[in-house]
């Protein structure tokens, strides 16, 4: 052997045995997460979707605050390698980062270096049709996390390693099933929704035992015959109502209940599916051990615009006309701002309003919270009926946030959307869209005269004032909020690409940074060694795509399309 | 189908769209999925059937196809063993009659007398091709997917004209055989979605 060929084989040898410097893992050192932590997480830490259980969207953390955060930088960046909607909160447990991409992946990495520790790939099927290819994180409980993915699966993966230890079904793909939401976990069983109100489902929300991925409960959104609710659908209709439910719950541990938010009634025209149909577009609580229905509250009946309410009411203590009570406060996709009152056997209705133009509704009962409809703005069979705000609602999916130091909601808004659609009946087949419209007929207009359409609003639920709001002329804002301690809120979800922190208390731009594609992605706050970071993907796709394709091709806008795909995570330190 | 006039042919062929749009094909019933053969890709002289309306199952026939008109959603079938190949998704094809003359090179190749097939599944995440309308930036109709406003040129080998889509869809070679509209090879192109990372 000579000198060159020694060399080379030693390489060789030396790639095979050691990756070269790629990878750290297995993660050596890791926490393990129970109960406790979750029901009180450390400041530093990011374990649940919102961060606690509350799904208040806020950090305690004020290292990085008004006064320094014009001087945030980026501490580290890393290239998942994935196209699509990047939607996920990076989790962070003690110094160690998990992110799921779309396409189920997920990558943990060093929070505080950006180095990889392992990746799983997950393999979905070459016939899969992911309507909404995203993944939204990873549930941990003790050494273990749980991904849900969009071939209907929830897999289990050892934290430190990443391999799978259980894999469950949740049911067949082939007929719309499909998951994107991150899961719940409480006391040791992981809790995910049913996405495929677009398929005609049924909508349900299940739980697994997190040891063995033993199905413990499945509680269907949609009441089958003889279950109370039932009745207010016509014949068969509730077989295939919709009602899916794929969004992270909230849960409060002082009473034991998860709240969890459900979507629209389907196929869209509220006349093919006569009735208020409960519990489409509802809140419903939800005992965690049984998963039995404790009670719910509907934000509008007989849906027919596609209004999913999937995103679990924020928990707050709201104080208001000279109380202070246990709140439930919802910035709804049907634009009206609730402020609800959560009793052990009821929820209240307190207060709403709406947060951006809607022609919808005439007003809501007083006594009973129900929104009253103008139904000349209500989608029916046969007829092309147009309706503000659009069918993405005056806020889709996007998380709002709660700060307790400031009392003010952040909702990422949109302004002057408007849509419709012709509804026609169809019949249904398993596995096939299933709207009660052409797809290609549903609509997005901007309003005559719109001198902007994001808005990130700060809205007081104690007098229903909005306190500030920024305005984006040129963008929808579809990324999800986050506050910190330090008077902070943090949001994306504008097709110039940028992250951005606003004054908590004034709205007051302070920071902005252009990142790799646009973020509809939601921002955590974490800390490691002392040093408070903010982290975020960037990765453009899905419903901000589309609603960008829609504005392009409005003539009146003017709009580029020149948002590109392809996710980041950017993690930001305050440069010493 | 025995020569239907042309008001009837359109009629049927706006059918078969319109039910394309909303309910697309039939799922295939258990025991079709189970026939031998029913899951392979479209082979060299398998036949052509309408996936839906109230033709589905039929023979489509070159003249069944006109310029100007939507496509049609279809699945292979093997004439020897009468096997239709709807056993995947990932068989199902769409069909459209243009303008020879309209059409580049590598398209012309694959077409017969100006019907050109593609799979029906977009490249993006896997969705099916349900419109045929104007391009977003065009006057020209093109293949559209809704499910993200992904758009594919026909004419041009189904390259991606607008959206999200990140390659062109997998072409399916075609002649006319006997009357009756053939596959003259097999896809050209990787058929199905694109897979992350
Ligand atoms: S699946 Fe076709 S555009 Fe997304």
């Amino acid at each position: 052997m000579t000198m060159k060929q020694w060399l080379l084989s030693s390489f060789v040898a030396s790639t095979c045995l050691f990756p070269i410097g790629a990878f750290a893992g297995p993660i050596e050192k890791y926490t393990p997460v129970t109960a406790d932590r979750l029901k009180n997480p450390e400041p530093g830490n990011w374990m649940l979707y919102r961060r606690t259980y509350d799904g208040q969207g806020y950090s305690p953390l004020d290292q990085i605050n008004t006064s320094n955060v014009k001087d945030l930088v980026p501490a580290w960046t890393f290239s998942t390698g994935v196209v699509e909607g990047h939607e996920a909160p990076p989790i962070v447990n003690n110094g160690v980062m998990f992110v799921a991409t779309p396409m189920g992946q997920v990558i943990a990495l060093n929070a505080k270096t950006g180095e990889e520790y392992w990746r799983y790939k997950r393999q979905l099927p070459d016939d899969l049709f992911q309507l909404h290819p995203t993944n939204r994180g990873v549930g941990l409980w003790q050494d273990k996390l749980y991904l849900a993915t969009t071939d209907d699966h929830v897999v289990a993966l050892d934290a430190k390693t990443g391999k799978v230890l259980w894999d469950t079904k949740v049911q067949d793909y082939k007929k719309g099933q499909y998951l994107t939401l991150m899961p719940l976990i409480v006391d040791g069983k992981v809790i995910v929704g049913a996405a495929g109100g677009e398929f005609g489902v049924r909508g349900y929300v299940v739980a697994y035992d997190a040891n063995d991925g033993k199905e413990l409960w499945r509680t269907f959104t949609i009441p089958g015959k003889g279950e109370p609710g039932n009745e207010t659908w016509s014949g068969d209709d509730w077989k295939t109502g919709g009602g899916s439910a794929w969004m992270t719950g909230n849960y409060d541990p002082d009473t034991r209940t998860i709240y969890w938010g459900v979507g629209n009634a389907a196929p869209w025209p509220g006349d093919t599916h006569p009735g208020d149909n409960l519990y489409t577009t509802s809140v419903l609580a939800l005992d965690p051990d049984s998963g039995k229905i404790k009670t719910y509250f509907q934000y509008h009946q007989n849906d027919s615009w596609d209004w999913d309410e999937v995103e679990a009411p924020m928990l707050v203590d709201v104080q208001r006309d000279g109380r202070i009570f246990k709140g439930l406060i919802h910035p709804g996709r049907n634009a009206i701002f609730w402020v609800l009152e959560r009793k052990p056997d009821s929820i209240k209705y307190v207060a709403g309003w709406p947060y951006v133009y809607t022609d919808v509704w005439k007003g809501i009962e007083p006594e009973t919270g129900k929104p009253i409809v103008d139904p000349a703005h209500k989608p029916v069979m046969g007829k092309r009926v147009d309706f503000c705000p659009s069918l993405w609602g005056g806020k889709d999916w996007p998380s709002a946030a709660y700060s307790p130091k400031t009392r003010f909601v952040y909702v990422p808004a949109n302004e002057n959307f408007c849509g419709g659609f012709t509804g026609e009946k169809v019949p249904l087949v398993p596995g096939q869209l299933w709207l009660g419209t052409k797809p290609e007929d549903i609509g997005l207009k901007v309003r005559s005269g719109a001198t902007h359409f994001g808005e990130l609003q700060a809205w007081d639920p104690g007098t229903g004032k909005k306190v500030w709001s920024h305005n984006f002329p040129r963008s929808q804002l579809f990324g999800s909020v986050t506050a910190t301690a330090g008077d902070l809120v943090f949001v994306g979800g504008t097709n110039d690409r940028m992250f951005r922190a606003f004054h908590a208390k004034t709205g007051e731009l302070l920071w902005e940074q252009k990142t790799n594609s646009g973020i509809v992605g939601m921002p955590v706050a974490y800390e490691v060694d002392g040093t408070q970071y903010i982290a975020v993907q960037s990765g453009w796709g899905v419903d901000a795509q589309r609603i960008q394709d829609s504005l392009v091709t409005q003539n009146n806008v003017g709009l580029e399309n020149n948002v590109p795909q392809g996710g980041v995570v950017w993690v930001f330190a305050v440069k010493k | 189908m025995s020569s239907p006039s042309d008001q009837t042919r359109r009629t049927i062929i706006l059918t078969a769209l319109a039910t394309a749009v909303h309910a697309a094909a039939p799922r295939p019933a258990a025991a079709e999925e189970d026939q031998p053969g029913s899951d392979l890709r479209p082979q060299k002289a398998d036949v052509l059937v309408f996936a839906e309306g109230d033709h589905a199952g039929e023979v489509i026939k070159p003249q069944d196809l006109k310029v100007g008109e939507p496509f049609v959603r279809a699945w292979p079938k093997d004439p020897k063993t009468s096997v239709v190949r709807k056993g995947s998704r990932l068989n199902e094809v769409v069909v459209v009659k243009l303008d020879p003359a309209e059409l580049d090179d590598d398209t012309r190749a694959r077409s017969a007398d100006g019907i050109v097939g593609y799979s029906v599944i977009c490249t993006h995440a896997g969705c099916p091709i349900t419109a045929w309308g104007k391009a977003a930036q065009g006057e020209k109709d093109v293949l559209k997917c809704v499910c993200h406003n992904s758009e594919f040129d026909p004419r041009q080998n189904a390259q991606v004209v607008f959206g999200p889509a990140p390659r062109r869809l997998a072409a399916l070679p075609l002649a006319i055989a006997d009357g009756s509209l053939t596959v003259a090879g097999t896809f050209v192109g990787k058929v199905g979605a694109q897979q992350g990372g």
